[in-house]
């Protein structure tokens, strides 16, 4: 047998497979998803360290030595006081939290608003819900990554959310994952945003204790005519906590998507953020700020793919990279034969505080349309001396005076991110990481 | 106040400043002045604790303390102020969130307490007036996108916020129209007292028409080679610094 890359992985996840197969399988469409994840996994492993997408991020390498893929039934109790310490402070929203990768409901809100419905995605699969048929699997593909074949092999839990047409969610839904033992967690999200609706839904994942985690998210958001989407992930996991997201979207005519990931601490990162513009008229916002210390690794690959006329993008990434921290921006934006009257905008600015720290970035424009507007800029620097040297001759510490200049720096995208307790969370963070 | 001696300094191999000598006093004006290149803003810039140059020689000592063992910032809360020749434009930090900052560092370092909200407004409204400044102008980005008037203007508002010992205004009069040249000036006049000093560094005569000195160094590669008192300006004015020139050659 050929070996692959993380080839003990897969044979430990194909044993876990076996091992739960009857919950796993329960559904036969789903059944069916799986084995394909199973059997591309087994016939493909998982990236390599000279694999493409994953040259800079050698997540493979990462997991096969801190994580042990071990089947995990212990259970370890969470209190309530340790679920609300990882929530934004100040944040009103609909909090749905999942410990291990399994729903609590006695740590949840209950989603009572008409317009929006909610299921846990095991209870989704259970009851044969259209949309976990629908979107399982659909819009991001286990043939397309190895991650998300191995979430599809796997995730029996999530958040599955459907947004009725013309409705506007009075709140956002805040989703949260906690992982409590040196394990991995595999949850998928199945969000359908209807016509004219409108929901705001924000994302994160954190570990408890010092033991390396692992957790493998995907969301497949699906938003429909005339809909508006906001998509937040907030990542400030522990120093030993390896993840890795695949959010997929696919935007009908008119529909504005708005995706802002802040990465602020992990071991490693792997974002992979993909949006299809597959009607006229849409828009698509992403956001990014990393501000990255230690030895943090995060890495951002977005696609942008461009359909049909008259659609817009815009990208902003800003990078703050102290210590040894890496990070890795990719961003791709495709413009097909049909996609004419595109406006499609990139920029990319990363400042390295120290010597060690790293920024590996690429801009990928590929365009087949002949009339469009499309602009990209990556910048990689340091802090401006002369602006520091000009607030610390008005008496500003050196200390003081850098954190003000790097708030500077990030103050576009953090008021991109719209909700004050998110920004408030953002701002604290870059200030008590300046003026330690 | 200030004494500077034999102050020498460099960028990167470069030499600039090849033995300074220079006594002020409280409650007097120098204009500092000369040729292009003679070191004038390298002077400003070492005093304000610029790090691309690297002091090799001499002291520098500012009431009582030795201002090069001081990093910039610290300078500045003991009461040195540079008017920049070149504003740098901040983007993103009003003017505003900086001076308060600023003002509250200073105060703090002089064992006061923090201004709060409502002090805070009534001393900028207060220095507003005196540089004829827009509220407007200062709750934008810093300098970002000010023109030359409103950058030196903004330089003299914050002098006027921070009220320094010694202020140190680094060619200031470049690149004003004769309207801003008076209101800048009006505002350093304003802002003079028996306690406080000023160094004026100048290509031309014409900003001394308004802030008239009390003495005049001319500094030539990197020395002072003559000093007088305002009349010398006059003079320089007249007939221009190839005089000066011949003299410093000769007397090499």
């Amino acid at each position: 047998m050929k070996k692959f890359a993380g080839q003990s992985i897969i044979d430990k996840l194909s044993e876990r497979f076996e091992a739960s197969k009857q919950e796993l399988t329960s559904n036969s469409t789903i059944a069916d998803v799986r084995q394909k994840a199973l059997n591309h996994l087994v016939e493909n492993g998982l990236p390599h360290a000279k694999a493409e997408e994953y040259k800079f991020t050698n997540l493979t390498k990462a997991l096969e030595k801190n994580i042990s893929f071990e089947m995990n039934t212990e259970r370890v109790s969470v209190s309530k006081e340790d679920v609300e310490k990882l929530r934004i402070e100040g944040l009103d929203a609909y909090y749905l939290t999942f410990i291990n990768g399994e729903f609590n409901s006695e740590f949840s809100d209950e989603v009572t608003e008409s317009g929006i419905s909610f299921s846990p995605l095991s209870a989704a699969i259970q009851e044969n819900n259209q949309l976990a048929g629908k979107l399982f699997d659909k819009l991001s593909k286990s043939t397309e990554d190895a991650f998300v074949a191995m979430n599809s092999l796997l995730a029996n839990e999530g958040t599955v959310l459907e947004i009725s047409a013309n409705s506007e969610v009075s709140k956002p839904v805040f989703v949260q994952y906690i992982n409590t033992k040196s394990s991995d967690i595999h949850a998928k999200n199945l969000i359908e945003v209807g016509a004219n609706a409108k929901v705001t839904v924000i994302e994160k994942v954190d570990t408890l204790g010092a033991e390396p985690g692992f957790s493998n998210i995907v969301n497949e958001i699906s938003v429909a005519t005339g809909a508006n989407a906001k998509f937040y992930k907030i990542e400030n996991d522990t120093d030993t906590s390896y993840h890795i997201s695949n959010i997929h979207v696919s935007q009908d005519k008119d529909s504005t998507f708005t995706s802002n990931t802040v990465a602020l601490n992990g071991a490693m990162v792997r974002n992979n953020l993909d949006i299809k513009l597959e009607a006229e008229g849409c828009e698509a916002y992403m956001n990014g700020l990393y501000l990255l210390n230690g030895k943090t690794h995060v890495d951002n690959h977005t696609i942008v793919d461009h359909m049909m006329p008259n659609a817009y993008s815009n990208e902003l990434y800003k990078g703050i990279m102290d210590d040894k921290s890496r990070g890795v921006f990719n961003g791709k934006i495709f413009v097909r034969k049909d996609a004419q009257k595109t406006n499609a905008f990139q920029s990319n600015k990363n400042i390295l505080l120290t010597d060690d720290a790293t920024v590996n970035t690429k801009p990928q424009l590929e365009i087949w349309a002949d009339d469009v507007k499309c602009s990209h800029g990556c910048t990689t620097g340091q802090l401006d001396k002369d602006a520091l040297f000009y607030l610390m001759a008005r008496g500003i510490k050196k200390d003081r005076a850098m954190a003000m200049l790097l708030h500077a720096f990030a103050s576009d995208v953090i008021e991109n991110l719209e909700l004050e307790p998110i920004q408030a969370y953002v701002e604290a963070i870059i200030t008590s990481r300046l003026e330690k | 106040m200030l004494s500077i001696k034999n102050l020498q300094a460099r960028i990167e191999e470069k030499e600039i400043l090849r033995g300074i000598n220079l006594e002020v006093k409280p409650g007097e004006v120098h204009a500092i002045m000369g040729p292009n290149g003679s070191g004038k803003s390298t002077l400003a810039s070492v005093l304000a604790g610029r790090e691309d140059y690297e002091v090799t020689g001499g002291e520098v000592n500012f009431d009582g303390k030795d201002l090069l063992d001081m990093d910039a910032d610290e300078r500045a809360r003991e009461g040195v102020f540079l008017a920049f020749q070149y504003p740098v434009e901040i983007p993103g930090v009003s003017t505003t969130n900086f001076m308060k900052t600023a003002i509250n560092q200073v105060r703090e370092h002089k064992g006061e307490k923090a201004l709060d909200a409502v002090s805070f407004l009534k001393l900028m409204k207060e220095k507003m007036k005196l540089v004829e400044i827009d509220q407007s102008l200062l709750s934008r980005s810093l300098n970002e996108g000010f023109s030359g008037g409103e950058k030196k203007r903004n330089e003299i508002f914050q002098m006027a916020m921070l009220e320094p010992k010694l202020a140190i205004l680094d060619e200031t009069d470049s690149g004003l129209d004769i309207d801003a040249l008076r209101i800048v000036s009006n505002g350093v006049n304003a802002l003079k007292s028996k306690d406080n000093a000023t160094i004026v560094v100048t290509h031309y005569q014409r900003l001394l028409d308004y802030i008239v000195p009390d003495y005049v160094h001319v500094l030539y590669k990197g020395r002072i080679v003559k000093s007088g008192g305002k009349e010398l300006a006059l003079e320089l004015e007249e007939k221009g610094y190839d005089w000066i020139k011949e003299e410093a050659e000769a007397a090499v």
